[in-house]
């Protein structure tokens, strides 16, 4: 059991005859994950990969019945083809790409509005890895291992270490979700914790956050509610100092809500364990 | 990009919003010429950070003598680590009362929002915690903009019905900024009315997305290179990395920010003390480590450098490569950790060893060993056991 993504799920990739679209579709695949079919406009009825490249996401729906897409394609072009996915009927849409403009993708959720049975993981995000089975995106699969942590992140690289550790340490995953830094993204913590919740196959979750905005306050106010998971967040960022950008991450502090204290105490409050470091994360879950 | 205070008042000039006579001032000479066109003005200084006036970098003028001191005052003054490169003379406003118009991307909602609020001038964030009714809100549809029945409801809904003319009709200005330049954030406060009526703009802030700049090209060239900000920052922006300097003598470089800020707090946690923060990013090449290395070097205070690489799509060899490239052509001689894992790490792992550097274990193991081998060069005069301090 998982959440969102199975081997059984079909997959396309935008951008696959990309660099990184095509680098990283054939990771998928060495997973076993069911790629069925690529976009990239001009190139239709080519083959890459193996699979049937199509111009537009429609057709490669209708000629493969794909629910999945990963989306590679270039920061400029981004919040489209996430809008494109879906239009064309595509429920989970995993939008790779990072330095979308903010207003693009507010636009995007405004869309998005409108087709409220598509999911948006992202953008700017590493992806979902259901480990042995399926992923979409760049989670490299052999720092993971099957089992029963559900992992939710907002950072690529802190999802990998953390993966990492509980491979290492024999803690499998159900599915590991990145969910991105960006200030405007798809599914929340809050969102993925559900999922989780309902998901009787992840018995443990693990919550990475970062400084700047509250959606780990809003996670945290979802599990002080009670919940069978044993969980431990961890929040990144807690030395940076205040007001100062860093980076993409979208990070900046605001209010009281948003630092490091203020999701630390708010996740405390809901019962869940807090790790300093990453090393410590895997000692607080067992 | 933050807009200094005389380039959002252009920009919103540009979309017809009403904003005072003003000249910018590069040197004290040029203050007082400003007054004796303008009459009395108010001589600012222009830093993209709030708390100017608190500062004292805001100095009203009557004459140009007065004027010629205050920007001698006032010009090249650290305000919150901005040197204030010139100073903004402008007209001073017989003011009838004072407005909060602003703009910003709500997070938690994932839209922008508009607030107007009667209470302006004053600290709006002190408004926003102490009387939340005091400020109407409008979400506008992103793809139209607001509509004119819900900027009239917002500007009822902030008791200012009396000005409902001429404030819709800026309000409905301002909105344009966020499709026509990729506002993140818009402010006027105050948004002045004048005792003769008008409706003008007092201060401005503007910032734009950085994720955009391909789209605004023109505002990078002419206002880009106004601020002299930190060397280093500003060294890091033309070789286009995620950089911001920290006052300790580590150097950092990660990947994403998240592992980026994480290695920040176990340097800090070891002991240590970061001299920035710098995002490589994904897909990171050779040369991408050589330019964050390269300006890492450039501040004389560096003692050592960590980097901290977990790759996805950033592959382990190219990281290697880049950092022994790096290393030799800069004749780097300080202590470098390289921790490294991910894609492609057994590789990248080789030629770190190859060229005789030693990669990391893990992120924490790493900033103790940096920590550890820069400690001997920290401020030799100063070394002193830490119980002592």
């Amino acid at each position: 059991m998982s959440i969102l993504l199975d081997g059984n799920t079909k997959v396309l990739v935008q951008g696959i005859t990309g660099r990184e679209g095509s680098f990283h579709a054939e990771q998928m695949q060495q997973l076993g994950t069911k790629v069925v079919a690529g976009t990239s406009p001009g190139k239709g009825g080519t083959q890459h990969l193996g699979v049937p490249v199509f111009n537009t996401v429609a057709e490669a729906v209708a000629a493969t019945g794909a629910t999945a897409s990963g989306i590679f394609v270039p920061a400029p072009f981004a919040a489209d083809a996430i809008m494109e996915a879906a239009a064309a009927g595509v429920t989970l849409i995993v939008c790779i790409t990072e330095g979308i403009p903010i207003q693009d993708m507010i636009r995007v959720k405004d869309f998005l509005r409108g087709y409220p049975q598509a999911r948006l993981i992202g953008a700017n995000c590493p992806g979902l890895i259901t480990p042995g089975h399926a992923k979409i995106g760049i989670i490299p699969q052999r720092i993971t291992s099957e089992g029963a942590v559900g992992l939710v992140s907002r950072s690529g690289t802190l999802t990998y270490e953390v993966a990492s550790a509980l491979t290492a340490a024999g803690m499998g995953q159900s599915t590991i979700v990145g969910i991105g830094g960006d200030p405007v993204l798809g599914l929340t913590f809050r969102d993925v914790v559900e999922l989780f919740e309902k998901d009787l196959a992840t018995t443990h979750l693990v919550l990475i956050g970062e400084i700047g905005g509250s959606d780990e306050e809003h996670a945290a106010e979802l599990l002080a509610k009670g919940t069978r998971l044993k969980a431990v967040a961890f929040i990144s960022g807690r030395t940076a100092p205040e007001g100062k950008r860093m980076g993409h991450a979208g990070a900046i502090i605001s209010g009281n809500r948003g630092t490091a204290k203020s999701k630390e105490e708010a996740y405390r409050r809901a019962g869940v364990a807090v790790a300093e470091t990453t090393d410590e994360i895997v000692g607080l879950l067992r | 990009m933050k807009l200094l205070e005389y380039q959002a008042k252009e920009v919103l000039a540009s979309l017809g919003i009403p904003i005072p006579p003003g000249v910018v001032a590069r040197t004290p000479d040029e203050a007082a010429a400003a007054v004796e066109k303008l009459g009395p003005v108010a001589v600012k200084a222009q830093v993209p950070v709030g708390g100017r006036g608190k500062a004292g970098g805001i100095r009203l003028a009557r004459t140009a003598e007065e004027a010629r001191k205050a920007a001698q005052q006032i010009i090249g003054m650290d305000i919150k680590g901005f040197k204030v490169p010139l100073v903004y003379c402008e007209a001073a406003l017989e003011i009838e009362r004072e407005i909060y118009l602003g703009f910003t991307v709500d997070r938690d909602a994932r839209a922008n929002i508009l607030m107007l609020s009667a209470k302006g001038g004053m600290e709006i964030e002190q408004v926003a915690e102490e009387s939340p009714d005091a400020i109407a809100r409008l979400y506008p549809n992103p793809w139209r903009g607001p509509l004119d029945f819900e900027l009239a409801a917002l500007v009822y809904e902030a008791g200012l019905g009396e000005l409902a003319r001429p404030l819709t009709a800026v309000i409905k200005k301002l909105a344009r900024a966020i499709p026509e330049y990729d506002a993140l954030t818009a402010e006027i406060n105050p948004l002045v009315v004048t005792k003769g009526g008008d409706v003008i703009a007092g201060d401005a802030k503007l910032e734009i997305d950085d994720n955009a700049a391909w789209r605004h090209k023109d505002l990078e060239q002419k206002y880009g290179s106004v601020l002299e900000g930190d060397p280093y920052e500003v060294e890091a922006k033309k070789r286009g990395l995620t950089y911001v300097s920290l006052d300790g003598d580590i150097g950092i470089i990660g990947n994403g920010a998240g592992l980026c800020m994480g290695t920040l707090d176990l340097v800090q946690r070891a002991g240590g003390k970061p001299a920035n923060f710098c995002d490589i990013g994904g897909g990171a090449k050779a040369e991408v480590v050589e330019n964050a290395l390269a300006v890492i070097l450039m501040n004389p205070k560096v003692k050592g450098v960590l980097i901290n690489v977990f790759g996805g799509i950033t592959r382990g060899d190219e990281v290697a490569k880049g950092v022994v490239t790096a290393r030799d052509n800069l004749k780097m001689k300080l202590p470098l950790v390289v921790r490294m894992s991910g894609t492609r790490e057994e590789e990248g792992r080789e030629i770190l060893k190859q060229n005789g550097i030693e990669p990391g274990v893990s992120g924490w193991e790493s900033a103790k060993k940096i920590v550890e081998l820069s400690s001997p060069l920290v401020g030799k005069s100063s070394a002193k056991p830490r119980d002592s301090a």
